[in-house]
């Protein structure tokens, strides 16, 4: 199986990228940034569709294993990773924070996430969650001389650090006490069930990827690091990374842990429960939309947490399913908080939107598409995502759990309201730049593909549902 | 595919999407878009209208199950097929669907500001309407259902009255949680029987202890539709602040889909907790009628007033469907026609006036018979509809309802009927509020009787109303079979013993 034709992605991304950085570095005098963009956003394209035609392998002696979920959680992170760098180009310009890294910074956390989500033992998977980590810690503090950016990037960093920390001391439990670090060693050791050590080591794993994931309690850091992180890097965290953090997870917990179900499920639904309570209850009283933002991506990941509590192929597939259409809808939000500039500057606040309607029908409406979507109301996409998530969780016997998302879904679906209320019925008027081409084509397409989806389901499901088997095996 | 060999439900669903996208996407200066909004979101609603036609006289009422059926396949995964198809039931609510759009599209003429997302949602909305009341499964039908509150919250809060943001986010709140209940209902229910076919689920077995809980859920959610006393609180604000269009088809459409969801699926799939709750519904069902009715009566609005009248009537169709009687059922599905029909008339006759630019105060308004003889006829003529005259339709629902009650129980007759006099009082009210007494104001004698657009949007309802009324079994001889067949069933699943010796004894 040692097709090495199978890190053709990865290595796209990583030569590519050592490639342009050194561009970057000899034209030092002209500014190419938006060149050194594109090629990242063509690197990623590359690497996308590469991607789909690749054999499956196990590679390096079982360090890293390629499958149809890698493959398709894989395409999710391209995806937020290039919308996020379509997003950054105007962006960043107009913020004067146009660096030419920042691209590169990008594909090389890429390269971490593509190289964590195919991990198949603790240390290939510790070196790709470092190397996603380190890279955006500089990127959260990109705008180096705004002090929200560089509070943003060093709390991200502390934060990020500890978790990192947790993660790989709860990996050097699990080795002292199992021998080995391999997934597939692991699993064969945990057949017969797992002492108290292990089960220690295994918990601090999980708290080290709830961190990375924001999911409550260890959400702290998101709000703070959204709103503090240029608009256009907080796309990228809302999207990539929590697809990656989410992948990394599904397949941690299914494949080396797969046999302690019954010691992690209580904790997974404890940390399901208690991020769609703190995502519903806690946005309600923002006023800055990308901490709305924020709370809103806690509690997605608590709904896309309910499908790994049940521990079934269903289950797995219900949460891939949901993070697709979790980072569609993302990231058309942020193409909208983006466009939001007044006189050439960014503005936050959700007062800001007053009257959009009336000025930006366009822009309005796919801004309320996106947070009816999120609000899971049909037809809209974010409504399949849930339905999914609570027909599993409901099917697996979980019904306490159901009805504590369906209640936290009315909740919050009361502060997505309260944007379209102040874009549709709030009397204003906003005076928003023009938005660029490349964001107005963001929102376009991501406001088409969740108003659409309800008429094509079936091609995401299938490929959802084939990815999880190919997890569980 | 169905008997037409065509998806032609599909096509009345949609083909009003095509019209909101077209109205949505037109250019020009805003005065001319306007125009050409209106005009094109007139024409598309009529083209459907003139499909639901067809549909009518391509129907077969001696047929109980689904006709026109459309399946195809959706949610692959998780076993959920794209189904659409009428009955008796659903047939006459989808044509009273398509009726009231082109006119509250009429109506719609004082809209002056983003006039093509007006019409758009407008569109939108017809779309969700006839699809719910299309849909034969339980996931689509759950769909469309909520897909309804996107367009109206905006026609609520974007063009309503003072205090718009209140009463839309209320709607859209109430409703929002009370569905969200129904949707566990139904995941339940798809859990124990593996399908969410409605045809299906009608015909299966569900204990009889868990029946209790599905039927609260659903209480909560087609009660708060159907403005079932004591979830009606929305509904006033609703009706009262939305513009004239949205308030026609709130009262007359979407107040029907909380007593459609009650008979499509409260009474056939949950027989037993349907007896349990007979009780308390009919309760509720009496409450409305006589308290509603002495709160109408002291409202100083006219649209509010009217908005009153409307839960009261909704009282009476919930009697109606909780006496599982033929008559009783049918009694409540054609009040549900009449009173939409009805209801429609009167909003347009309150729009006549706050377009005249006066206000809807009872206090302000007066005398207006002596200038608007025309109008004076319509409003009182509507307002005796509602009364239930004979010779109207509303008289034919309400004596239906009547007669099948009197065979369940006699005070619930006795009270559901004295709604009727209350009724009376009420309406006569209104009547010598706004048509008779003096002028208050020497304004009031400067205004114009109708127009031709408002005779345009008076004169169908107030022939239907006629003919609904002087010959009502061009409606009920296709309710006949599927109410039939539905009370067999209801009675049948209570006791299977005297099914099977009914059936023996055909």
């Amino acid at each position: 199986m040692n097709n090495f034709y199978s890190l053709l992605p990865a290595l796209f991304l990583g030569v590519g990228g050592m490639a342009l950085l050194l561009l970057g570095v000899l034209a030092k005098k002209t500014d190419t940034t938006a060149g050194i963009t594109s090629g990242a956003i063509v690197l990623l394209i590359m690497a996308t569709a590469v991607n789909w035609v690749v054999p499956d392998a196990l590679l390096f002696g079982g360090l890293l294993k390629t499958s149809l979920f890698t493959r398709y959680t894989d395409t999710l992170v391209y995806l937020g990773a290039i919308v996020a760098l379509i997003l950054s180009l105007d962006y960043n310009k107009r913020e004067q924070i146009a660096r030419f890294e920042y691209p590169i910074l990008v594909l090389f956390a890429v390269l971490g996430m593509i190289v964590m989500i195919s991990a198949a033992d603790m240390m290939s998977l510790y070196i790709g969650f470092e190397l996603q980590s380190l890279a955006l810690y500089i990127c959260a503090a990109l705008a180096r001389d705004s002090v929200r950016s560089t509070e943003a990037g060093l709390k991200y960093f502390v934060l990020g650090a500890l978790a990192s920390g947790l993660l790989l001391y709860g990996i050097s439990l699990v080795y002292g006490f199992a021998g080995t670090t391999n997934f597939a060693a692991l699993a064969n050791v945990f057949q017969q069930g797992a002492g108290a050590g292990t089960i220690a080591g295994a918990v601090f794993v999980l708290v080290g990827l709830a961190f990375k994931i924001s999911a409550a309690p260890f959400h702290m850091w998101a709000p703070d690091v959204y709103e503090g992180a240029p608009t256009s890097v907080t796309a990228l965290f809302a999207t990539a990374p929590k697809a990656a953090a989410m992948a990394l997870l599904l397949s941690v917990m299914a494949g080396p842990f797969g046999h302690l179900t019954g010691q992690w499920e209580m904790l997974i639904q404890i940390l399901a429960v208690l991020s769609m309570i703190i995502g519903a209850l806690a946005a309600i009283g923002q006023s800055n939309i990308k901490r709305l933002l924020a709370y809103s991506s806690i509690g997605h990941m608590g709904y896309a947490l309910m499908g790994l509590a049940t521990g079934s192929v269903a289950g797995i597939q219900a949460s891939l399913i949901y993070i697709a259409i979790y980072v569609v809808m993302s990231f058309g939000a942020f193409a909208c908080v983006i466009a939001m500039r007044r006189n050439g500057q960014a503005v936050e606040r959700i007062s800001d939107l007053a009257g959009l309607a009336a000025e930006h029908p366009g822009f309005a409406f796919a801004f309320a598409v996106f947070m009816w979507s999120m609000a899971g109301i049909p037809p809209l996409a974010g409504f399949f995502s849930k339905l999914y998530v609570f027909y599993t969780a409901f099917n697996a016997g979980y019904d306490t759990l159901t009805i504590i998302a369906i209640i936290t879904s009315v909740i919050s679906a009361f502060y997505y309201l309260r944007v379209i209320k102040v874009m549709y019925f709030d009397k204003g008027t906003p005076g928003f730049d023009r938005a660029s081409a490349g964001v107005s084509l963001v929102m376009a397409l991501g406001a088409f593909a969740v108003i659409f989806f309800v008429a094509i389901p079936g091609p995401l499901m299938a490929m959802a549902g084939a990815a999880a088997k190919a997890l569980m095996g | 595919m169905n008997q037409l060999g065509f998806p032609i439900l599909s096509l009345i669903t949609y083909l009003p999407l095509l019209g909101a996208f077209v109205v949505a996407t037109l250019r020009g200066d805003d005065e001319k878009v306007a125009g050409k909004a209106r005009c094109v979101a007139f024409v598309f609603s009529l083209v459907v209208l003139v499909l639901g036609v067809y549909v009518w006289t391509q129907f077969n009422p001696a047929m109980a199950g689904y006709q026109f059926v459309e399946v195809m396949p959706w949610l692959s995964g998780i076993n959920v097929e794209y189904r659409m198809g009428v009955d008796g039931i659903s047939l006459f609510l989808i044509m009273l669907t398509l009726v009231l759009t082109p006119i509250a599209i009429l109506a719609g003429h004082g809209i002056k500001t983003r006039v093509r997302s007006f019409f758009a949602a407008m569109l939108l909305l017809e779309a969700m309407t006839i699809g719910m009341f299309a849909a034969t499964d339980f996931v689509l039908f759950y769909v469309f259902f909520e897909a309804v509150l996107l367009p109206m919250y905006l026609i609520i809060g974007v063009w309503g009255g003072e205090k718009r943001v209140y009463a839309a986010v209320k709607f859209f709140v109430f409703t929002l949680a009370g569905s969200l209940f129904m949707l566990l209902a139904v995941v339940w229910i798809w859990r124990h029987l593996g399908t969410t076919d409605i045809a299906v689920m009608t015909h299966s077995a569900i204990p009889a202890n868990a029946q209790m809980w599905l039927f609260l859920a659903f209480l909560a959610a087609f009660g708060v539709k159907a403005a079932v006393w004591p979830l009606h609180t929305w509904l006033p604000d609703a009706y009262g602040e939305a513009p004239v269009p949205g308030t026609i088809m709130l009262a007359a459409v979407l107040s029907k889909m909380g007593a459609y969801g009650f008979l499509r699926f409260a009474l056939p799939m949950l027989p037993q907790a349907s007896i349990t709750f007979e009780p308390l519904m009919f309760v509720l069902g009496v409450v409305a009628v006589i308290y509603i009715s002495y709160v109408a009566l002291a409202q100083t609005d006219m649209k509010r007033m009217i908005a009153y009248s409307s839960v009261a009537h909704m009282g009476v169709i919930i009697i109606g469907l909780f006496t599982f009687t033929v008559e009783g059922i049918e009694g409540a599905l054609f009040q549900m026609l009449s009173h939409g029909i009805v209801i429609a008339g009167l909003f347009i006759c309150a729009g006549i006036i706050t377009a005249r630019g006066e206000t809807l105060s009872l206090k302000n308004l007066g005398g207006l018979a002596v200038n608007m003889p025309v109008f004076a006829t319509a409003l009182m003529f509507f307002t005796l509809a509602n009364m239930g005259l004979p010779g109207t339709s509303g008289f034919i629902g309400e004596i239906l309802v009547i007669v099948g009650a009197l065979k369940v129980n006699f005070w619930v007759s006795l009270l559901g009927g004295a709604g009727m006099v209350l009724g009376v009082t009420y309406s006569l009210m209104l009547v010598r509020a706004v048509l008779f007494d003096k002028y208050t104001r020497p304004e009031l004698a400067q205004l114009k009787d109708l127009t031709r657009r408002e005779y345009a949007m008076l004169l169908p309802l107030a022939v239907l109303v006629m003919w609904l009324g002087v010959y009502p079994s061009s409606f009920t001889h296709a309710f006949d079979a599927p109410i039939t067949a539905m009370v067999q069933a209801h009675i049948a699943a209570l006791n299977p013993h005297t099914a099977l010796a009914m059936v023996t004894a055909k």
